[in-house]
């Protein structure tokens, strides 16, 4: 052997990428053989190029491992393969999944219709709150159309409304027009009759510039966007074309509106869906009808009132500009040119987008709080939580199941299952329950709609047509089946085979405690939304029986809407007393449900000059306050002997508070401006009477005595006499004095109870929520107390054989569940209190919220509880112990 | 033919492990190889089909002695199966009678 030569060596760092990179079985052979190269280069081509040789011949060999660890994987398992999702697997798991739930009959069932009341539920709301967001997406301009609504300061509080003055329209499109693509004025939407001929319909309309039809993109069935052209022009709906004309041709056919305007169908428009602004209004006429139809309009429009807020104005905004920057702009358009005496009012301009008018036109002190986006949020949380319950309902019933089903799981692992098959398994049976709960939820909310409708005031149809709803529907229905299966899948398949089929598994002191958390958690929910359910009620209830101030029996109303009505008073109030049907009968400009107007500029003797003065003011006529039965604290009523009488004036009570008077009967107020100033007397006070919101205090009212500004007639129905009699009589008599002007009347206290509409729909959606809640709850409650009942099934043998009766069983099995529930009205109470007390908040008048209400709710849950446990553990108790002890 | 093909490559080093007998080693081999076909043949190469034919079952390996030109680390040594002399045979006899079944035996360049 040679001598060795001396060298520094192969290069250490390829020697250590070597080693970190090669299979560590071949490392030494092929180092080895690199060295003894190595050593043989160097000897053959000197040191030098022995490294750069080295470092080539390691190069390679990181190839030839990188080529190796591919083919080695390749070959370590020699039988192909089962993919965890194949055809045939799938189709082994549905085929078990099916006999496991025919098999556990009840379990099964329990599950399915759980599940599917949670989907149905959650379905609903889901079409609900589509709804809700549609809305007004109908018109094409949708994101570009505005109401100009705005800010004024009084007292020092800032107050928005939609109610703007004549002239601003004008302004806006003359000064600010390049802001604008259209800018249309318009009246508020209201009923009125249509007559063609003998027939007479009435129904609710609007009168709009002529640019309306064209920014709000109506579909014209029949004539142009131009058809409000002429000022004696009318648009008509579908429907109200259908009712009028039937088959025939409406296009230029004359009709009349409330008797008193001509004009000449100019066009046809596809009705516009119920859930946009617009769905109720059922014809257009033209602005300049509107301006021409009255008097006081005119006035408006010839002396530019800046101060009389009485109309309003839709903007679409052009094309190149946004909302925000068009707020800037026009921020002043009104301050700029209101009569110095109200600049105090600091009015503000402001628009309002058509994409918030439905959800978001709640202003507090000049901000905008929301509205009935609240509900879409709350709604959308009930529908998560109550789908929530379902799924926890069958997460437990699943868990609860397990140690029967741990020997299946140790069977099919001793056998060859991976973790992974049978994790698939799990799922494929929740898939399974979940499909078939799908079916079942569909049916059940088609089956539930129209009523959902009449209580909701909505008219929502199935989207079957629509592929985001089957799109949405699948993902909820796999997510459902996701989060309900997820916990079995995982936990069952977890155990180890070994302990389970050595007899050894038991679930442990901690196995049940995640499902008792998760009976905690749906009781909480059932509890508060029972409790928020009642406190709704309570309110309703309490706003309802709030003392109104006058007497609402037998009240009837008429609106005077054709110039027909008017100098007919005295000939009918004296026709229908001799007929005796009525007791008494009045005029006023306000129905008796309703301020329409309020009006500022009064002053009186020891007024703080810095207050401004806002009365809401009614005209009435002589007998008004005997034909409502208002009630005086002081003072007399009108009469028709003192002739001074027609510059007198009633106050309530709270405009006696806000004028900060003593003596109120006899003040003198002055009212208007300049020599226009007329001077009043005070006659009597009345106690407050509730006219229009329920929920918020009264308002500080005058009464004032006119023949001229009224617009409604009032009538006391004679109460000896049957309703039915009388509406006979009075329509009659109505029909011979005012033959052309269709017979609609309104009972006064039918009109109060829609004032409670909404909170009554809410209340009703959330008794239905709470209901469908604790139904779920005790259904998952039922499926829980039959296992355990069944788990125990030796133990109560035992006992019973022991000597234990019935009711010490029925305690022992029950005691558990009543902890539970006792739990969850401790977590539910103060959640619910805090979110109905800031629900309460936003009335002025809110009832408040009692301890009762609390305690019956967590009796009452307590005893649906128990009745839903006692009949599994009855059961259980009343087994002949033979034969549950017979086995073994 | 039911056996595993062998590529030109691994014939050649099949029958150089053959050849070198029971002294057949990725050194040895690499050099024997380069000596006698005049390749440029690498290590890696060599290794790389003597892994090949190990899992065809042409050649088994063992552990040698360690030396100290290898840093003290042992050599694999290879020998040839009889699978592997069989196949060696084969290939052998098949190439044969392919040569003795040409009519025209090719003739020495030098003759024209």
């Amino acid at each position: 052997m040679s001598p060795q030569p001396r060298t520094g060596g192969p290069p250490r760092l390829a020697d250590r990428l070597l080693e970190r990179f090669c299979d560590p079985y071949t490392l030494e052979e092929m180092q080895g053989d690199l060295h003894e190269e190595f050593q043989y280069q160097v000897r053959r081509v000197g040191e030098r190029q022995a490294r750069w040789r080295y470092w080539r011949d390691v190069l390679g060999f990181l190839k030839l491992r990188a080529r190796q660890s591919f083919t080695r994987k390749k070959q370590q398992n020699t039988y192909p393969t089962t993919p965890l999702i194949s055809p045939d697997m799938l189709r082994n798991y549905l085929k078990i999944a099916l006999r496991n739930l025919v098999k556990h009959k009840t379990y099964s069932a329990i599950n399915i219709a759980g599940l599917a009341t949670g989907m149905a539920v959650a379905m609903l709301i889901g079409l609900w709150i589509w709804d809700e967001l549609s809305f007004n997406t109908y018109h094409k301009n949708y994101d570009r159309i505005a109401q100009v609504w705005q800010h004024q300061t009084s007292n020092g509080e800032v107050f928005t409304g939609k109610a703007i003055p004549f002239p601003l329209g004008k302004e806006l499109q003359t000064k600010y027009g390049s802001s604008f693509q259209y800018v249309v004025m318009s009246s508020w939407e209201g009923e009125h009759f249509l007559s063609l001929g003998e027939k007479k319909i009435t129904k609710e309309g609007s009168f709009m510039d002529v640019d309306a039809p064209r920014m709000l993109t109506l579909h014209m069935l029949k004539g142009s966007y131009d058809g409000l052209k002429e000022p004696n022009s009318i648009l008509l709906s579908e429907t109200t074309a259908q009712a009028l004309f039937g088959d025939r041709e409406p296009l230029n056919q004359l009709i009349k509106i409330d008797n008193k305007m001509d004009v000449r169908v100019t066009g046809v428009y596809e009705d516009v869906p119920h859930n946009a602004q617009y769905g109720k209004v059922k014809f257009i006429a033209p602005w300049e009808l509107y301006v021409a139809s009255e008097k006081w309009i005119q006035r408006a429009r010839d002396n530019s009132h800046w101060g009389d807020n009485s109309f309003q104005l839709f903007v679409q905004i052009a094309d190149n500009t946004d909302y925000e920057s068009v707020n800037k702009r026009i921020l002043n358009a009104k301050l700029n040119n209101v009569p110095a005496n109200e600049k105090k009012f600091k009015a503000a301009i402001v628009l309002n987008p058509m994409r918030d008018w439905r959800l978001r036109s709640n202003w507090e002190n000049g901000v905008k709080t929301g509205g009935m986006i609240d509900y879409v949020w709350l709604f959308g949380f009930i529908g998560l939580f109550v789908l929530l319950l379902a799924c926890i309902n069958f997460m437990n019933l699943s868990t609860a199941r397990s140690e029967k089903r741990a020997k299946e799981v140790g069977i099919r692992k001793a056998v060859g299952s991976v973790r992974g098959q049978l994790v698939n398994q799990f799922f494929s049976e929740s898939f399974l329950v979940v499909f078939f709960a799908f079916g079942l939820a569909l049916l059940l909310v088609l089956l539930v709609l129209p009523w959902f409708n009449q209580v909701a005031d909505k008219r929502i149809t199935m989207l079957w047509t629509n592929p985001l709803f089957w799109t949405f529907g699948l993902g909820f229905t796999l997510f459902t089946g996701f989060v309900a299966g997820s916990y079995p899948a995982l936990y069952l398949s977890s155990f180890q085979p070994v302990k389970v089929l050595k007899g050894t598994f038991r679930a442990g002191r901690f196995a049940a405690v995640p499902r008792k958390v998760l009976v905690v958690v749906q009781f909480t929910v059932s509890l508060a939304l029972i409790i928020g359910t009642i406190i709704i009620y309570n309110q309703i209830q309490y706003s309802k029986n709030r003392p109104i101030g006058y007497n609402r029996d037998g009240l009837l109303m008429i609106e005077m809407k054709s110039p027909e009505f008017y100098g007919k008073f005295d000939l009918l109030r004296t026709e229908l007393k001799n007929a005796g049907v009525i007791q008494e009968l009045a005029e006023s400009s306000s129905p008796i449900t309703d301020v329409w107007s309020n009006s500022g500029g009064f002053h009186w003797q020891g007024k703080d000059p810095n207050l401004d003065t806002d009365f809401g003011t009614v005209w009435v006529t002589h007998e008004f306050g005997k034909t409502v039965g208002w009630q005086f604290k002081e003072g007399r009523d009108f009469s028709r002997e003192f002739t001074s009488d027609s510059s007198a004036i009633v106050l309530n009570e709270a405009a006696v508070k806000f004028m900060n008077i003593k003596n109120p009967v006899g003040t003198v107020i002055r009212w208007g401006s300049g020599e226009n100033m007329t001077e009043y007397k005070i006659i009597g006070v009345i106690k407050d009477m509730l006219m229009s919101s329920p929920y918020e205090p009264v308002k500080q009212t005058i009464y004032l005595m006119s023949y001229h500004n009224v617009n409604w007639i009032n009538m006391k129905l004679n109460p000896a006499k049957s309703a039915n009699e009388c509406l006979t009589t009075i329509e009659a008599a109505f029909k011979k004095h005012i033959p052309t002007a269709p017979f609609d009347y309104k009972f006064a206290d039918e009109e109060f109870g829609k004032k409670f509409a909404h909170e009554e729909r809410i209340g009703k959606l959330a008794t239905f929520f709470a209901g469908l809640a604790i139904f779920i709850s005790c259904l998952g409650l039922f499926g829980l107390a039959s296992f355990v009942a069944e788990q125990r099934t030796k133990e109560i043998g035992i006992r019973k054989v022991l000597g234990a009766s019935v009711l010490n069983l029925w305690s022992l099995l029950s005691k558990d569940f009543v902890i539970l529930v006792i739990i969850a009205f401790v977590i539910a109470t103060p959640t619910a209190w805090y979110f109905m007390s800031h629900w309460l908040d936003q009335y002025e008048y809110r009832s408040e919220i009692s301890w009762w209400i609390f305690v019956a709710s967590g009796i009452g849950t307590l005893v649906v509880t128990l009745l839903t446990v006692s009949f599994q553990s009855i059961k259980a108790a009343l087994i002949n112990p033979v034969k549950s002890l017979r086995s073994e | 033919m039911k056996r595993s093909y062998l590529g030109e490559f691994e014939e050649i080093v099949l029958l150089t492990v053959a050849v070198l007998e029971g002294q057949a080693y990725g050194v040895a081999l690499t050099h024997e190889i380069i000596e006698q076909t005049g390749r440029s043949v690498r290590l890696n190469q060599i290794h790389s089909a003597l892994q090949r034919l190990e899992e065809k079952g042409m050649v088994k390996s063992e552990m040698g002695e360690p030396t100290a030109e290898r840093g003290g680390r042992r050599k694999r040594l290879f020998t040839v199966t009889a699978y592997g002399r069989r196949t060696l045979q084969e290939i052998q006899e098949v190439r044969v009678t392919l040569w003795s079944r040409l009519l025209h035996p090719f003739k020495p360049a030098t003759s024209l």
